[in-house]
């Protein structure tokens, strides 16, 4: 998969940096950047659809569609549109194996 | 003891109506889903974001910056309960069932005023389900709150006001725009005018936008298919003129208008008809917002009027809780005038830029509706063809309207599919219930030990 961003930066970047794990690899993010900015800044999507073989960006960015819902390594699911970036998050675009 | 009024959303409506309520000495709690009070059009940015009102609302900083204030200097003088991060999940009793940060509380009210805005209004387009197809105003909101673009090279496509504001506001800040596909053609824009000229301001500052953008704005689009990879958009084609174009992109932002958001209203027990110049199901309610006992409704969850139409139904529906507990109220008489203006206008609106039903209906079998599950339109037809043309029957055999989002981005368009398969007129194949929770909700959050009522926090 693409390390490249979805997003593109166009102000607001003089803010301290976040780092972050996606999927294991270390990312960087910005302070104040939501999960699915700090995502998207470090990828082209944030998880795969359970339905289908696309994956997925968010939708509607102010927690309407659920679109947006990610994994962590420690259990809890996050919305990433309404969920702040903290410093030592570690993300999943996957559900873990285990998972039923 | 004062009755006990909760305002759920704290955007214009919502900040509007808790101003006219403290004004008269009562203590309303508000609940809202935001990190920081504002709703979406004039959403917040972070704490420690820098941008400049100006930048961020362009002609609206004013509106901006008087709302935001008013809402500080109510919570800094500790004239309201605030509980901000927090979703009502259901009604029941008299109380909310609200999600906080701090899990699942119950919030007592004796009215209630439900402000909870509006979503943008989706039609499906062949693809949409793809990695970097958002929302019109997810576009909006992404700049606006986190100063990013949601691609390199973006289409906006759809219909409305919306449409060539954030196309502008994009570039302005320095985005990329490849198009800006409009399905509305001018001739249906023309029919529109004359109503929308109650506010000849905003159609001249509308023109003014659209000139500014030049040959990459187009009316009267038709929408052909969003092509995409594993990792997302890669083009949309789409037909002008009889002409088959393909726009390269690696984002698309969609939207017809907006889409009240009525699900709480629903719990709270309003009534609802299916309005044919909003094409949408809109509540039932008097001029002043009253839907229901000790029920009031304000903003674009009543009806879509805008912004600034918020801010007067917001006042409407306090002065009307107000007048109904038997205290006196401000004068309301200027505020009618003005919404029956502003109803013109989103009239006018609403006529030039019309949901796009005859192509909904026409989507091929393969194109998703359901874009949480990936249910095809196809799939939706077979199910009208098995088990009737009800709404909510339609969605018990599709699953169209079950997912996560709970039928938000696929109500209307499934309606328009279901009413086309059995040749009805949409509005008699019905609305779907509202379900409680109204969003999801761990597990976890059910059994935590506190249920009582908390009396908010200020920050």
């Amino acid at each position: 998969m693409s390390t490249e961003g979805r997003i593109r930066r166009l102000a607001e970047e003089d803010r301290p940096p976040v780092e972050f794990a996606l999927d294991g690899r270390d990312c960087r993010a910005l302070l104040g950047d939501t999960v699915l900015t700090a995502v998207l800044s470090n990828a082209k999507t944030l998880r795969h659809s359970e339905f289908g073989p696309e994956g997925r960006a968010g939708f509607c960015l102010m927690g309407a569609c659920q679109d947006c819902w990610m994994w962590q390594e420690s259990g809890p699911r996050i919305r990433a549109c309404s969920t702040p970036i903290a410093e030592g998050m570690r993300l999943m675009s996957m559900p873990p194996r285990e998972w039923p | 003891m004062s009755e006990r009024v909760v305002i759920v959303g704290a955007g214009p409506a919502g900040i509007r109506a808790a101003e006219v309520l403290t004004n008269a000495g009562l203590r309303p709690t508000v609940v809202d889903e935001g990190m920081r009070s504002g709703g979406q059009i004039y959403r917040r940015a972070p704490e420690g974001f820098k941008r400049a009102a100006d930048k961020l609302y362009g002609s609206e900083a004013k509106k901006a910056q008087a709302l935001h204030a008013c809402f500080d200097r109510m919570l800094a003088e500790d004239r309201l309960a605030y509980f901000p991060l927090s979703s009502v999940l259901a009604i029941a009793d008299d109380g909310l069932q609200v999600l906080t940060a701090d899990g699942l509380q119950q919030i007592a009210f004796d009215r209630l005023i439900i402000a909870t805005g509006a979503t943008e209004r989706l039609a499906p387009v062949p693809g949409w389900e793809s990695a970097g197809v958002y929302g019109l105003g997810a576009m909006q909101i992404a700049l606006k709150a986190q100063g990013v673009a949601l691609g390199r090279r973006i289409v906006l496509a759809g219909s409305g006001p919306l449409l060539t504001l954030v196309a502008t506001q994009l570039e302005a800040a320095g985005a990329e725009i490849a198009a800006v596909l409009d399905t509305s053609s001018l001739a249906k824009q023309l029919h529109g005018l004359p109503q929308m000229l109650a506010r000849p301001r905003l159609v001249a500052r509308g023109m003014a936008m659209r000139a500014q953008l030049g040959r990459r704005y187009r009316a009267g689009v038709r929408l052909d298919r969003i092509e995409t990879s594993s990792e997302g958009v890669e083009a949309i084609s789409w037909t002008h003129r009889g002409t088959t174009h393909r726009t390269e992109c690696d984002a698309v932002g969609l939207g017809w208008h907006l889409r009240a958001e009525t699900q709480l209203a629903g719990l709270a027990g309003a009534t609802f008809t299916y309005d044919h110049s909003f094409a949408q199901w809109l509540p039932k309610a008097d001029a002043m917002g009253r839907a229901g006992e000790r029920l009031y409704l304000a903003g674009d969850g009543l009806r879509i009027r805008g912004a600034d139409g918020a801010e007067v139904a917001g006042r409407l529906a306090a002065v009307a809780c107000l007048e109904d507990m038997g205290l006196s109220a401000p004068d309301a008489r200027a505020d009618a005038r003005r919404m029956r203006r502003l109803d013109r206008f989103a009239e006018g609106i609403a006529r030039a830029f019309p949901w796009p039903a005859e192509v909904v209906r026409q989507l091929p079998d393969d194109a998703v509706v359901c874009r949480c599950e990936s249910i095809t339109a196809g799939a939706l037809r077979d199910a009208v063809d098995a088990g009737g043309s009800e709404a909510n029957r339609a969605k018990s055999l599709s699953r169209v309207g079950m997912g996560r989002c709970q039928g938000r981005y696929c109500q209307l368009a499934g309606a328009e599919i279901v009413a086309a398969q059995a040749n009805l007129d949409v509005a008699t194949v019905g609305r779907l219930r509202d379900q409680a929770p109204v969003r999801p909700a761990p597990i976890g959050a059910m059994r935590s030990p506190d249920h009582s009522t908390r009396s908010g926090r200020n920050n």
